[in-house]
C-alpha cells in the first residue's frame, strides 16, 4: 500500500503537467461570449463617407473578422475566410490599418467581405477585446457574441467549430 | 507688469507639470497592475507592444475624464477578462489558484512531520549490567 503512493503521485503529477502543456496560454477565454456585441458605427473601407453599425446585422447570424494588411497571419487565414464567406455573411473590421494599404491588399488577395469597416486607431478593437489580429467572432440573430477565435482561422476550426455553430444558430431560428 | 506676467506663466507651468506627473503616477500605478495580452508576462507598463500603448492611452484618457481606478479596471476586465489582472479576484474559478499553494504547504508539513516522527531513534535501554559497566568506565 505504502509503495503504491509514490508512483501514483508521480502519475498524477505527470498528468497535470501534460494537461498544462496542452493548454494554449494565448487562448484567453473572452468574457464577451454570451454578451451583446459592443456597439460601433464606423466608416466603410470602400466608401468612407458611409457608415455602418453592427445593429444593421440584427436578425442575421454573421461573422466579424478582424484583419489588417500589416498582419501576415491574416493573409494565411484569408482562403479560409473566403471559403467561410460563401455560407455566412462576413463583415471585416479593418484594424489599425491605412486605407491606402488595405484597399490594395483586398485587390491583391480578393475581397470575401460583405463589407469592411475602418477602425484606424483600434478603439473598437479594444471594445471587442482584440489583442492578436486576426480574430473572428460569431454573432447571432440577437446580436450576441457566441464564439470567438483568436489567431488565424484554420480549415479545421472553420469546419469543426464555426460552420456547425452557424448552422445550429440558423436552424434554431 | 511683464515680471508679474512671467511669474504667473511660471506658476502655471509648474502647476501643469505637477498635475501631469500626478496623472503619470496614477497611470503607471494602474498599468503595473494590468497584464499586457500580447506579451503575456509583461505588465501594460513594461510592454511596448502597440496594444499596450493603446491601453495605456485608454487608462490615461479615462482617468483624465474623472473615472476612478476601479472603473478603469472594470473596463479592462469587461473586455479582456480576469486574465488582465495581475492579482486575480477570489472567485469559484480561481479558488485553486489562491488556496492551492497553502494546500501543498500543509501537505508538505504533514509529510515532514510524519517522517520526523517516524525517524526518532528509540530511547536506548540499558540493562543493569550495562549501566554498571558504563559507570565503571566513567570513573
Amino acid at each position: 500500500m505504502k509503495k503504491l503512493w509514490l508512483p501514483l503521485g508521480f502519475i498524477v503529477l505527470i498528468g497535470l503537467l501534460a494537461a498544462g502543456l496542452r493548454l494554449n496560454p494565448r487562448q484567453v477565454p473572452s468574457p464577451l461570449i454570451g454578451k451583446p456585441a459592443p456597439h460601433f458605427e464606423l466608416p466603410l473601407l470602400h466608401a468612407p463617407d458611409k457608415r455602418f453599425t453592427q445593429k444593421e446585422m440584427l436578425g442575421k447570424v454573421w461573422v466579424l473578422n478582424v484583419w489588417a494588411s500589416w498582419c501576415p497571419p491574416c493573409l494565411v487565414e484569408h482562403p479560409v475566410v473566403t471559403e467561410l464567406a460563401k455560407s455566412v455573411p462576413v463583415i471585416g473590421l479593418n484594424y489599425k490599418d491605412a486605407r491606402d494599404d488595405a484597399l490594395p491588399w483586398l485587390r491583391r488577395n480578393g475581397d470575401p467581405y460583405q463589407l469592411s469597416v475602418q477602425d484606424p486607431v483600434g478603439r473598437i478593437g479594444i471594445d471587442y477585446g482584440v489583442y492578436g489580429v486576426p480574430e473572428t467572432y460569431v454573432i447571432d440573430q440577437r446580436g450576441v457574441i457566441r464564439y470567438k477565435h483568436i489567431g488565424p482561422l484554420t480549415p479545421e476550426v472553420a469546419r469543426d467549430k464555426l460552420q456547425p455553430l452557424v448552422r445550429e444558430l440558423n436552424g434554431a431560428r | 507688469m511683464a515680471l508679474a506676467r512671467a511669474l504667473l506663466l511660471w506658476l502655471a507651468c509648474g502647476l501643469a507639470v505637477a498635475q501631469g506627473s500626478e496623472m503619470d503616477q496614477r497611470v503607471s500605478a494602474l498599468a503595473n497592475e494590468l497584464r499586457c495580452l500580447v506579451c503575456q508576462n509583461q505588465t501594460l507598463a513594461d510592454s511596448n507592444a502597440p496594444l499596450a500603448v493603446d491601453l495605456r492611452n485608454q487608462i490615461r484618457e479615462q482617468l483624465a475624464a474623472g473615472k476612478s481606478e476601479q472603473e478603469v479596471t472594470d473596463f479592462m476586465v469587461a473586455r479582456y477578462g480576469d486574465f488582465v489582472l495581475y492579482r486575480p479576484p477570489l472567485k469559484a474559478t480561481t479558488v485553486a489558484l489562491w488556496v492551492g499553494p497553502f494546500v501543498f504547504l500543509a501537505f508538505g508539513i504533514w509529510l515532514l512531520a510524519r517522517r520526523l516522527a517516524r525517524r526518532r531513534p528509540p530511547e536506548p535501554e540499558l540493562s543493569g549490567a550495562e549501566r554498571a559497566r558504563a559507570a565503571k568506565l566513567l570513573e
